[in-house]
C-alpha cells in the first residue's frame, strides 16, 4: 500500500515536472521569439530532476531513520517496569511482536494488554508519520519544481547540465563494478579475519587435517580447519580437467579453424558451445548418475576399484564442460596468428600438420598458455559438479580415483544456511573464499596480461 | 654449390652475349594454358596462357586487383590453402602437370619457393628459420650439413655478413629489408628451381628495395624468378620478360624491353603511361 | 666446362629430390594421424553434447508421464459424519458466516478421509482380496486425502454420491508400474508389500491405474509428504523473480558504465584499473559471489534470507561483467565515420552517444543481455549460500517471499532418498531447465538476426 503511494508521488511529479518544464520553454520561444540556448525536452528533463532529487531524499532519509524512530517511539509507549525488567535480546523480541501487532499479522502466543495498545499507538504513529513524509515530500518537490520552474529563460544552458547529470548517472553506474570488487574483498577480508582470531593462519594455510565439528557440539573444540587436503583435491581435479579438456578443446580448435569446411564449422561451433551453455547442476547431475556408476563399472571390468564419486569423475565432467571454453579461446587465439606465417610454411613446403605444429602453435604459444590458466582458474572456481560428483572426502591423498573435496565443496558445507557468522565453522567459509579468490585473480590477471600481450604482439 | 654457381653464371654471361634480345630468353620452365581461378561465384582469372623461361626474371604487372597475384599463387598450388577457390587449366613445371592429383603438392612447393609481400620470418630465430625448410624435407643427413646449407643461404640472400653473429636471434628482430632478404634465404634453403615473389619490396623502404633487386639479378643465374611486383620502375629493371595483367586478363606479355618501349596494346600503352592503375 | 657444370647442379638437383621424396611417406601419415586427432576430438565433443542430452532425455521424459488411479469414489454418509454446510442465513453478516463456514471446513479437515479412499480401493480390487489399510493407502499419493476433500468442499451435495476421481498414484506405485524398481528384488528391498504390488499389478489390468501428463509438475509446488505430486511451480517464480530484478538492474547499470567507460571517460590509470577489475569480476567465481551477497545482503543489509531479492541482487553483479563487456565491444565496433557525422551536424557528445552510437549496438546489446541472463537463471552456487536451498511449499508471492529457483531446486531434488522416482524427476525439471535455456537463446538469435537485418 505504502509502496503505491509512493510510486504513485513519484510518478504524478515527475509527470507534472517534465510538464511544466515543457510548456515553460516553449512558452518562452512563443512569447519574445527569442533565441532559446536547449530544445524543451532538456529544459523538462532538468525540471523533472530538480523536482524528483529532494523528493526522493526525503523518502531515503524516511527510510533509513524510519525503523530506529518506530523503534524509540515503541519503546516509550511501554510500561517502563516492563523495559526495565528486560535485557537487550528481551526487548528485540518485544519490539518485534508489538509491530507484528501494529502490522495486523498478528503474533502467536498470548498477547499482553500492554503490547495491543502499545500496537495500536505504534499503528497511528506509523499511519501519521507516513502522511507527514509524504506530505513533506510531495511539497519539498513542488517547491524545487517551482524554483527550477523559474529558472527556465532563453540562455539558460539546459542541454548542458542535463548531460552533466547523465554523466555522473553513467558514472554512479560504472562505479557499481567497483563497489562490487571492493564489497567482495572487504566482506572476504574482514570475516576472514575474524576467522583466524579462532585459528591460527598457520594452522590453516598449511594444515593437514580437515575436521571441523558442528558448532552444536561444543564451543570447546571447533574441530581442524587444515586447507591443504581441500587444496590438494582442487588441483588434482583441475589437472584431470586439463588433461581431458585442453586436448580435446586444442584439436578441435585447430581441426576446425584449420582444416574444417566452412559448412561442417558452422555446423559443430555452435553445438560445441552448447556445452558451454549448460548449466553446471546438470553437469553435477550426469556426473553423479551417469559418468560416476560408468566410471565404476568401467574399473571393476579392468580390475580398478574407482570409486562412483571420485576426483576423477568430477575431473572428466569438469573437462567436458571446459572443453567449449578452450576450443573458442585457442580458435581466436589461431585466428590471430597473421596468415603471412601459414602462407610462408606452405610455401616451403611445409604439410598442413607441420605449419600447425611447428609455425602456428608455436607462434600461439603465449595466447594459448593464457587461455589455459583462464581455463584452470574456472575449473578450481567451479562448484556444483564437484559438490555432487567429488565425494567430499577431505583427506589428502593423490589418488584420483578416491573420493576428494575441494575449497568450494567445503565453502558449500560450512556455509549452506549458515547465515549466523559467529564460530569459526561458518566463518571458515570466508578464509576458503579468499583463498579461492586470491587463487582465481592471479590466474586471471597472469593470463590476461600474457593474452594482451600476444595480441599486442600480432597487431 | 658457389664454385657450381661461379660457372654457371659464367656460361649465362656467354649465352646472352652471343644472342639476339628475343632468342636470349631460355628454354620454357612453366607453361599455363587457359587458366582460370574462380573464388566462390566470382571469376578471378580469365584464361590466362603463358611460358615462363628457364633462369630469367619474369614480372607480372597490373593496377591492383588484376589477377597477377592470384596467378602466381596457382604456379606453387597456394591457392589450394584458400577456401573456396578452384583453378582450371594446366600449369606444367618442365613438361610435369602440377595440377595432376598423382603430383604431391608439397614435393611441388619444396621445387617452387615463395616470398611474400610482407616479410613474414617465423617467430624463431634466424638460424632456424633458414633451417626450418632442409629439416621438414630432410635435406641435411648432419648438423654440419644443416649448417653449411643455413649458411650458404644466407650468403646467397646477402644477409650473412649482417647476421653471423647472431644467429641465434629471433628473426623477427631484424629491419624490414632484413627479414626480407632472410624469407628469400629461408626459400634458398630448400634448394627450389623457380622462386615466386609476390610484391617483395612493396612494405620496403627505397635503400632496402635496392638490395633486394640487386639481389634478384644475381639470384636469376641460378634460378627461374617469378616476380609480381606494382612498380613499373622494378619491372623493367629486374625483368626479362614482362606480362600485363588487367581485370583477370592476361593482356600482353612479350620480352620486357619491347613491352615497355613497344607495346602492341593499348591497354598496356595506357598503363605503362600511367593512364590506368 | 659448361656441361660439367651444368650437369653437377643437376647432379645436386636430383639428389636433393631423392631426399625429399624419401621423406614424403613418413611426413603423409603424420599428416594423416594429426587431422584424425582433430577429427577424434571432434567426434568426442560432440558425442559428449549427444551423451548428455541422450542421458537426460531418456531419464527425464517418463517423468513427464504420471501414474494416476481412476477410482469410484462414495462420499459415505456414515464415515463423513458432518451436518450440512451452513449456508448465508438471512440477516446474517458476511463476517459471521465466513467464520460459520469456516468452522465447517476445519470440521471437513477432522473427517477420516483415508478411510472414504481406502473403501474406493477396497471396491476396486478383486473380492475377498486381502490386503491391509496401511498397505493399501500406500499406492495413492499422500495427497489424496486433499484431493477428495477439497472436491467435497466445493461441493458439499456429493454427500452419499459415488464420483469417479482422479488421484494420482504414489511415487512408489509409479516406480513399480514404470518399472524403475527391479521386480525381481525380494520383499525386503521392495518399497511396497507384496499384496500392494499384486494389487496394483490387477489395477493395471483392470484399467484402474491409467497414465497421463503430468501437468502437477509445472503446477504444483514442491512436496515433500507427496513427492508424486511435487512440481516447480514455487521454483518457476523464484527463477521469474530473479530474472525480472537481473533484467531491471543489471541492463540499465551494465549499458551505462560500458556507456561511460567506453565514451566519456578520460583514459587515465584509474580508467585501466576499472577495465582491468571488470575483466577479472567476469572471471571470479560464482560461489565468491554467494560469499559476498551472504555477508553484504544477508548479514550486513539484513535482506530476507531465501528470497529472490537478495538472490537477485546476487546474480546481478554476476551478470554485470558480462553485460558490460560485450556492450563495450559493440561500442568499439561502431564505425568512426558515424561518430564523426553525428559530431559535424553539430551534436553533442552525449546526443551522438545516445541518438546514434547506441542504436547502431542494440542488438548486440540485446543479445549479451540474453545470453547473460540465461546464465544467471542457471546459476546455483551462490543461491545455497543465501539459503535459497530451503525447502519452499509455496509459491512466492512477492520478491521478499521465500523461495527457490529452478537450478536449485534440481539440486534439492537429486538428493532425495527415493532416488528411483526423483532421479525421473530431477532429469525432467533439467529438460524443463534446459528448455527455458535454449528458448531464451533461440530468442536472442533470433531478435539479433530480425534486428540486424532491418538496420
Amino acid at each position: 500500500m505504502n509502496a503505491y503511494i509512493i510510486a504513485a508521488l513519484l510518478i504524478v511529479l515527475l509527470g507534472v515536472a517534465y510538464q511544466t518544464g515543457w510548456s515553460k520553454s516553449r512558452s518562452l520561444v512563443t512569447a519574445d521569439g527569442a533565441r532559446v540556448h536547449s530544445r524543451p525536452q532538456y529544459h523538462a528533463a532538468l525540471v523533472a530532476v530538480w523536482a524528483l532529487v529532494p523528493t526522493l531524499l526525503i523518502l531515503a532519509l524516511y527510510g533509513y531513520f524510519s525503523s530506529g524512530f518506530t523503534r524509540a517511539y515503541v519503546v516509550s509507549q511501554l510500561p517502563p517496569d516492563v523495559v526495565t525488567g528486560l535485557d537487550q535480546n528481551g526487548l528485540n523480541a518485544l519490539v518485534a511482536r508489538v509491530r507484528a501487532i501494529a502490522s495486523g499479522y498478528g503474533v502467536a502466543g498470548e498477547v499482553q494488554p500492554y503490547e495491543n495498545s502499545a500496537g495500536f499507538a505504534l499503528r497511528q504513529f506509523q499511519t501519521i508519520a507516513f502522511m507527514v513524509v509524504i506530505a513533506a515530500a510531495a511539497g519539498t518537490g513542488i517547491l524545487a519544481l517551482l524554483y527550477a520552474r523559474a529558472r527556465i529563460t532563453p540562455r539558460l544552458r539546459a542541454r548542458n547540465r542535463v548531460e552533466r547529470i547523465v554523466n555522473l548517472v553513467l558514472l554512479a553506474c560504472s562505479a557499481v563494478a567497483i563497489l562490487t570488487t571492493v564489497g567482495i574483498v572487504a566482506s572476504l577480508v574482514t570475516e576472514a579475519f575474524r576467522f583466524f582470531t579462532f585459528v591460527n593462519p598457520l594452522d590453516f594455510f598449511f594444515g593437514t587435517v580437515w575436521a571441523p565439528r558442528f558448532s552444536s557440539t561444543g564451543a570447546g573444540n571447533a574441530g581442524q580447519f587444515g586447507l591443504l587436503p581441500l587444496l590438494s583435491g582442487t588441483f588434482l581435479i583441475a589437472i584431470i580437467a586439463m588433461a581431458t579438456a585442453v586436448p580435446i578443446g586444442l584439436m578441435t580448435a585447430i581441426y576446425l579453424s584449420q582444416y574444417a569446411p566452412r559448412s561442417l564449422r558452422a555446423v559443430v561451433k555452435p553445438v560445441i558451445e552448447i556445452l558451454a551453455g549448460i548449466p553446471t547442476i546438470v553437469y553435477g547431475f550426469f556426473a553423479l548418475v551417469t559418468v560416476g556408476p560408468f566410471l565404476r563399472d568401467l574399473g571393476a571390468s579392468i580390475g580398478l576399484s574407482i570409486s562412483a564419486t571420485s576426483a576423477l569423475t568430477a575431473g572428466v565432467v569438469m573437462g567436458i564442460m571446459i572443453i567449449p571454453f578452450i576450443s573458442s579461446l585457442s580458435d581466436d587465439i589461431l585466428n590471430q596468428v597473421p596468415r603471412s606465417l601459414r602462407d610462408g610454411a606452405y610455401g616451403l613446403g611445409a604439410t598442413q600438420s607441420e605449419t600447425i605444429r611447428q609455425v602456428l602453435l608455436p607462434a600461439a604459444l603465449p595466447g594459448i598458455v593464457g587461455a589455459f590458466l583462464l581455463a584452470v582458474s574456472r575449473a578450481i572456481g567451479e562448484t556444483m559438479i564437484v559438490v555432487l560428483a567429488a565425494g567430499n572426502s577431505p583427506v589428502l591423498r593423490g589418488n584420483p580415483l578416491e573420493p576428494v573435496s575441494t575449497i568450494t565443496v567445503s565453502i558449500v558445507n560450512q556455509l549452506t544456511g549458515d547465515t549466523d557468522f559467529t564460530g569459526p565453522q561458518s566463518l571458515v567459509g570466508f578464509a576458503l573464499g579468499l583463498t579461492l579468490f586470491v587463487m582465481t585473480l592471479v590466474l586471471n590477471i597472469v593470463a590476461l596480461y600474457i593474452v594482451r600481450r600476444f595480441r599486442e604482439q600480432y597487431e | 654449390m658457389d664454385m657450381v654457381a661461379g660457372k654457371v653464371k659464367m656460361t649465362q654471361q656467354t649465352l646472352e652475349s652471343s644472342m639476339d634480345p628475343m632468342s636470349s630468353l631460355r628454354p620454357v620452365r612453366i607453361e599455363a594454358r587457359d587458366v582460370t581461378v574462380h573464388y566462390g561465384a566470382k571469376q578471378a582469372l580469365f584464361g590466362i596462357s603463358i611460358e615462363i623461361p628457364d633462369r630469367a626474371v619474369t614480372s607480372f604487372i597490373g593496377p591492383s586487383g588484376c589477377g597477377k597475384s592470384t596467378f602466381l599463387r596457382c604456379i606453387n598450388r597456394m591457392n589450394d590453402t584458400i577456401e573456396g577457390a578452384k583453378v582450371g587449366g594446366v600449369i606444367k613445371l618442365d613438361g610435369e602437370d602440377i595440377y595432376d592429383s598423382a603430383l604431391d603438392v608439397v614435393e611441388l612447393r619444396a621445387r617452387i619457393g615463395m616470398v611474400f609481400q610482407k616479410p613474414n620470418p617465423f617467430p624463431k630465430s634466424i638460424y632456424d628459420n633458414v633451417a626450418y625448410g632442409p629439416r621438414i624435407h630432410g635435406l641435411a643427413s648432419s648438423k654440419a650439413d644443416l649448417d653449411e646449407i643455413v649458411v650458404s643461404s644466407l650468403r646467397k640472400a646477402g644477409l650473412f655478413e649482417e647476421v653471423k653473429d647472431r644467429l641465434a636471434e629471433p628473426g623477427t628482430g631484424l629491419s624490414g629489408g632484413q627479414q626480407q632478404r632472410l624469407c628469400i634465404a629461408r626459400a634458398i634453403a630448400v634448394g627450389p628451381e623457380v622462386i615466386l615473389m609476390d610484391e617483395p619490396c612493396s612494405a620496403l623502404d627505397p635503400i632496402a628495395t635496392a638490395v633486394i633487386e640487386e639481389l634478384i639479378d644475381e639470384l636469376r643465374e641460378n634460378y627461374t624468378i617469378v616476380i609480381v611486383t606494382h612498380s613499373m620502375q622494378q619491372a623493367a629493371r629486374v625483368s626479362q620478360k614482362t606480362a600485363f595483367f588487367h581485370l583477370g586478363n592476361l593482356i600482353e606479355e612479350g620480352p620486357t624491353e619491347q613491352i615497355f618501349t613497344n607495346p602492341v596494346n593499348k591497354q598496356t600503352q595506357d598503363y605503362i603511361m600511367g593512364r590506368i592503375g | 666446362m659448361t656441361d660439367q657444370a651444368l650437369s653437377a647442379g643437376q647432379q645436386a638437383l636430383a639428389e636433393r629430390k631423392q631426399r625429399i621424396r624419401a621423406g614424403l611417406g613418413r611426413r603423409h601419415m603424420t599428416e594423416n594421424l594429426f587431422r584424425f586427432f582433430g577429427i577424434a576430438a571432434i567426434v568426442a565433443a560432440l558425442g559428449f553434447v549427444a551423451i548428455l542430452f541422450i542421458d537426460v532425455l531418456s531419464k527425464g521424459i517418463p517423468a513427464f508421464v504420471q501414474t494416476n488411479l481412476r477410482l469410484e469414489v462414495t462420499f459415505d454418509p456414515e464415515v463423513l459424519d458432518i451436518e450440512p454446510a451452513p449456508a448465508l442465513q438471512e440477516g446474517q453478516s458476511q463476517a459471521d458466516y465466513r467464520a460459520a463456514r469456516l468452522a465447517w471446513e476445519r470440521q471437513v479437515a477432522m473427517l477420516n478421509w483415508n478411510r472414504i479412499i481406502e473403501e474406493a480401493l477396497r471396491r476396486a480390487a478383486p473380492a475377498g482380496f486381502e490386503i491391509d489399510s496401511r498397505q493399501i493407502l500406500s499406492i495413492p499419493e499422500t495427497d489424496a486425502r486433499h484431493v477428495v476433500r477439497a472436491l467435497f468442499v466445493a461441493n458439499p451435495d456429493l454427500l452419499g454420491q459415488t464420483v469417479p476421481v482422479d488421484l494420482v498414484a504414489s511415487a512408489n506405485t509409479d516406480n513399480w508400474v514404470k518399472g524403475s524398481i527391479n521386480r525381481d528384488l525380494g520383499d525386503t528391498q521392495q518399497q511396497l508389500s507384496a499384496p500392494a504390488r499384486a494389487l496394483i499389478d490387477h489395477f493395471e489390468t483392470e484399467g484402474v491405474i491409467t497414465s497421463g501428463f503430468a501437468w502437477g509438475l509445472f503446477t504444483n509446488v514442491d512436496s515433500r509428504s507427496a513427492p508424486a505430486s511435487a512440481g516447480l511451480a514455487g521454483a518457476f517464480m523464484g527463477s521469474f523473480y530473479m530474472m525480472l530484478i537481473v533484467i531491471v538492474l543489471a541492463v540499465p547499470i551494465g549499458v551505462g558504465s560500458a556507456i561511460y567507460l567506453e565514451e566519456f571517460a578520460p583514459k587515465s590509470r584509474f580508467t585501466d584499473l576499472i577495465e582491468v577489475n571488470i575483466n577479472n569480476l567476469a572471471a571470479v567465481p560464482s560461489i565468491v559471489f554467494g560469499l559476498l551477497g551472504a555477508a553484504v545482503f544477508i548479514n550486513y543489509f539484513k535482506l530476507p534470507l531465501s528470497a529472490p531479492l537478495a538472490g537477485g541482487l546476487v546474480l546481478t553483479l554476476m551478470t554485470l561483467p558480462t553485460i558490460i563487456i560485450a556492450t563495450r565491444a559493440a561500442l568499439q565496433g561502431v564505425s568512426p565515420s558515424l561518430r564523426q557525422a553525428a559530431l559535424g551536424m553539430g551534436a553533442s557528445k552525449t546526443q551522438m552517444v545516445f541518438h546514434h552510437v547506441l542504436p547502431v549496438t542494440f542488438p548486440s546489446i540485446l543479445t549479451a543481455t540474453i545470453i547473460g541472463v540465461a546464465q544467471a537463471i542457471g546459476e546455483t552456487a551462490p543461491l545455497l549460500l543465501i539459503g535459497m536451498n530451503a525447502f519452499v511449499a509455496s509459491v512466492p508471492a512477492t520478491p521478499l517471499d521465500q523461495a527457490t529457483a529452478l537450478p536449485v531446486q534440481i539440486y534439492l531434488w537429486q538428493a532425495n532418498e527415493n532416488r528411483n522416482f526423483f532421479e525421473a524427476r530431477t532429469s525432467a525439471a533439467i529438460i524443463v531447465l534446459l528448455a527455458f535455456m535454449i528458448t531464451l537463446n533461440a530468442i536472442a538469435i533470433f531478435l539479433r538476426s530480425r534486428l540486424e537485418r532491418r538496420a
